[in-house]
């Protein structure tokens, strides 16, 4: 039940959001998120924005997966 | 995770199963307490993957699960009023209640509307001012919010048709009381993403407090979880129980404030019952006084029927990983996700349903 999607905010009017879910267009409020701006990558669950994808962490993940796929071909 | 190539992803998992592999010493119980992880996990094979020492148990993950008999009875009767709108999840509409559900009263009349969002109910109670538009509110803290918001958005139109018939339920008190449980074994916690999304880091740390169970805070994507199984069998074998983060891209320490913060302001835990689980102290919400006109049960009293258990089914013993579904005589027998008895078979989240969908894997008995 708390399936969320990530999507993008490409307008925001107050505390409303017209956002970009895999190229499908949302409004979806901005109640619980209130400092989101267009441009930014939300969660967004049960038609509420409620996080915000942060771009350095996710990096930092991807960056450990390709170092750890590197030593996976090492290991091979 | 999008950006690898799928010969990268695989070499990546590759080295997380090898990793765990090599570290495993003793058999391990871990337990995902997320039905969306118990779907992912599934879908991607990982229980395949794992070495056979390391043994995932689904735990009571699922809103639509957990929720028992009563309340759905007490949605059932409310919809069989003149005059009443239910608004739900479009989960909620086959869980079986004692002798109903509420898609047997939609076939017989009710008006019972699937919204996508709880703020589509307000809309609904404005084009209906006659009548008493009911929101099903079920859910953990991802979702809790969204009702909270929905009341306080109620409050400020003062709309006087809309209340919230509420069952919302918290994550960490059901951990709690599942580990006071006696003979229930578990050696580390892949805790749900989009939970901690909303409260964030601290409220799990009784796990490693007051129980030295290592847990992770996972991600959905079948690496995160990986990567979350590695992170726990690697503090199983150093002897640490830590409480670590996986998903920080999406789970900042602090949750979400302002989610919190509106939580905070429209409810206020209470005792609630858990199906399976039975009543676990301040493991509920309920509509602060001051929002009393929002909620069903004290604006509209209604009379509900006294709630029975579906014979044979132990849903109970599933959702606290005691047992595995196919323990359960009744399952894929007369329970099968088109033809639920009990409640782990509904929902798509549902611990039955998923072994009944992708298959128990090396796990079947
Ligand atoms: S309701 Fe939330 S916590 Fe439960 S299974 Fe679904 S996603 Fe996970
Ligand atoms: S198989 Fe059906 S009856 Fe048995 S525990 Fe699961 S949901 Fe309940």
């Amino acid at each position: 039940m708390c399936l969320a999607v990530p999507g993008k905010i490409v307008d925001k009017q107050d505390m409303l959001a017209t956002v970009d879910i895999s190229g499908v267009t949302r409004k979806v409020s901005l109640m619980l998120l209130p400092e989101a701006q267009a441009g930014d990558f939300v969660l967004i669950h049960a038609g509420f924005a409620i996080q915000r994808l942060d771009e350095a962490e996710a990096k930092k993940t991807l960056e450990l997966f390709k170092e750890l796929e590197k030593y996976a071909e090492l290991d091979a | 995770m999008q950006s690898l190539t799928p010969e990268e992803q695989r070499r990546t998992a590759g080295f997380f199963t090898t990793e765990i592999s090599h570290r495993v010493k003793r058999p391990l119980r871990l337990m995902e307490v997320c039905g969306t992880h118990t779907v992912a996990i599934f879908k991607a094979g990982i229980r395949q993957l794992l070495p056979a020492g390391v043994e995932l148990v689904s735990g009571p993950g699922c809103p639509v699960c957990v929720t028992p008999n009563e309340y759905l009875d007490t949605a059932i009767a409310y919809s069989r009023q003149p005059n009443v709108i239910l608004t739900t999840f479009g989960d909620m509409l086959r869980v079986p209640g004692s002798s109903s559900s509420l898609l047997v009263e939609k076939a017989a009349g009710a008006d019972i509307r699937i919204v996508y969002s709880p703020l589509e109910s307000l809309d609904i109670a404005r084009d209906y001012p006659d009548k008493q538009v009911i929101f099903l509110a079920v859910g953990f803290e991802t979702t809790a919010p969204t009702a909270a918001a929905t009341v306080l958005t109620a409050a400020r139109a003062d709309l006087k048709n809309f209340s919230v018939l509420s069952s919302h339920k918290l994550v960490p008190p059901a951990l709690q009381a599942l580990l006071d449980r006696p003979g229930v074994r578990v050696d580390g916690f892949l805790l749900p993403g989009h939970v901690s999304a909303v409260i964030g880091v601290e409220p799990y740390r009784f796990l490693q407090r007051n129980f030295g169970i290592p847990a992770v805070i996972a991600g959905f994507d079948p690496l995160d979880i990986l990567q979350s199984v590695y992170m726990l069998v690697r503090q199983l074998e150093d002897g640490a129980a830590k409480l670590e983060n996986q998903y920080s891209r999406i789970v900042p320490a602090a949750g979400n404030p302002a989610a919190c913060k509106l939580l905070e302001q429209v409810y206020q835990p209470a005792d609630t019952v858990w199906r399976g689980l039975g009543m676990i102290p301040s493991s509920g919400l309920v509509l602060r006084p001051g929002y009393s006109a929002f909620d069903s049960r004290s604006k509209l009293p209604v009379v509900v029927e006294p709630a029975s258990e579906p014979k044979g089914c132990r849903c109970g013993e599933i959702l606290q990983g005691s047992i595995k579904p196919t323990a359960c005589p009744l399952f894929g027998r007369s329970c099968t996700p088109d033809h639920p008895v009990g409640s782990c078979m509904v929902s798509v989240e549902g611990t039955c349903a998923a072994w009944h969908k992708y298959g128990a894997g090396r796990w079947q008995l």
